[in-house]
């Protein structure tokens, strides 16, 4: 699609599992329909994962730095990260490449 | 390598370790590390002897032994042994101290926190105070190699044709068509597990090895491997927060410390994908075998990346 903003192409990527557009002019992002509730919902659940659990009437607890966005592989990643082949060291050939370039 | 040239390596070594006439009692014996076309190692009690391609860049390897040398890089980058340019059989030699490698039968206690502070710290280590001029960091040249390399073995043609076009998809300079993009940095250039060494052996802190293809560059491409073992489905999740919260906590200049890092890995993650894709099938391929389940995981990755077109580092086409 064409970007409303400036007319340059969009992209389609792969955000947390949500497509978002992304110009590749003015690097703008479109969202579809349910999309935005999407990505809130996404927040909230990995809001809640945060320890320590925030007393009702404070603040909610701030993003620990690292975890959210390095923990998501890319979109050409492998589905469901943590359940595919994950962790096979005992798998002789992974093991191997981990040694060598 | 000829068997005469490890006799001589280990020669070699045995001299660096005690000097030309001294007698010996050493109580291990000599052992080969490594032999391969573009590097054999020899160990000889605490010393190590490694004869370098034969087509390695004089100038640039000297280059490198000098960053190796230099002070600042002291308690991140190994130090060779001060002696003089050698060569063996047409093939540069360097000596150096002996360090405890990670363990190969015991993966999963791999040191990732070391490994991504000592990138970081390789990373933000100030080009201007280093002896230059330095050369380019072969990341990307390697990759290339290793698509070279997998076309030379003639592969069956569904099989190139997945790798061929994650390759085709890549921008120029992770091909290393043109210079990467961003400030240049201090980087590795071939990071993996066989890359760290303690020293002084066994318990001293760790270290990184092997200057062949340090050098300036994109940094992103140091964190690339293991992103890429990530993304394929192959590295634990929580091994990879490891290594990159590690980069990250020690302030590496590669990835946005509050930000998604995936922008700026995603190009040398493919690439670094692709290159290991390539080396798997041009290694089954001469070896007329079928991929195993761990490269077939990375040629499922470079398939799925045709449908997602790689992304644009943020401000890049503004």
């Amino acid at each position: 699609m064409q970007c409303p903003k400036c007319r340059a192409p969009m992209q389609t990527y792969n955000r947390n599992g949500v497509q978002i557009e992304q110009c590749n002019g003015c690097r703008g992002i479109f969202l579809d329909y349910g999309e935005l509730e999407a990505l809130t919902r996404l927040e909230s659940q990995w809001a809640q994962q945060a320890p320590p659990a925030a007393p009702p009437a404070a603040p909610a607890p701030a993003p620990a730095p690292q975890a959210y966005p390095a923990a998501q592989p890319p979109a050409w990643g492998a589905p469901q990260p943590g359940h595919g082949h994950h962790g096979h060291y005992r798998h002789q050939s992974f093991g191997r490449m981990l040694f060598s370039s | 390598m000829t068997t005469s040239v490890i006799r001589e390596l280990t020669a070699t070594a045995r001299a660096a370790a005690h000097g030309p006439y001294a007698e010996c009692a050493c109580p291990a014996r000599p052992a080969v590390l490594a032999d391969r076309a573009d590097g054999t190692v020899v160990r000889h009690g605490g010393t190590v002897a490694k004869a370098h391609a034969p087509d390695a860049d004089r100038e640039g390897l000297a280059a490198r032994l000098a960053v190796a040398a230099h002070p600042a890089l002291a308690s991140v980058l190994l130090a060779p042994l001060d002696l003089p340019a050698a060569e063996l059989d047409g093939r540069p030699v360097t000596c150096w101290p002996h360090g405890t490698p990670v363990d190969p039968e015991a993966p999963q206690d791999a040191p990732w926190e070391a490994a991504g502070a000592l990138l970081a710290r390789l990373h933000a280590t100030p080009v201007e105070a280093l002896p230059g001029p330095l050369p380019e960091m072969r990341g990307p040249h390697k990759a290339a190699l290793a698509v070279d390399r997998m076309r030379r073995t003639r592969p069956p043609e569904a099989v190139a044709a997945v790798v061929e076009g994650a390759w085709s998809a890549l921008p120029p300079w992770a091909r290393a068509e043109s210079a990467p993009p961003g400030p240049p940095h201090l980087c590795h250039g071939d990071l993996h597990l066989g890359q760290l060494v303690r020293h002084p052996a066994p318990h001293g802190p760790w270290h990184l090895i092997d200057v062949d293809d340090l050098g300036l560059g994109n940094p992103a491409w140091d964190l690339a491997r293991p992103a890429a073992w990530y993304a394929a489905g192959l590295l634990a999740p929580d091994d990879w927060l490891r290594f990159i919260g590690a980069y990250g906590a020690a302030h590496g200049p590669a990835v946005p410390s509050d930000a998604d890092p995936w922008p700026v890995l995603d190009v040398p993650a493919r690439a670094l994908t692709v290159q290991t894709a390539a080396l798997a099938v041009a290694k089954a391929t001469a070896a007329r075998r079928e991929l195993d389940e761990a490269e077939l995981a990375l040629l499922d990755a470079c398939d799925r990346m045709a449908a997602v077109p790689p992304e644009l580092p943020a401000g890049a086409a503004k």
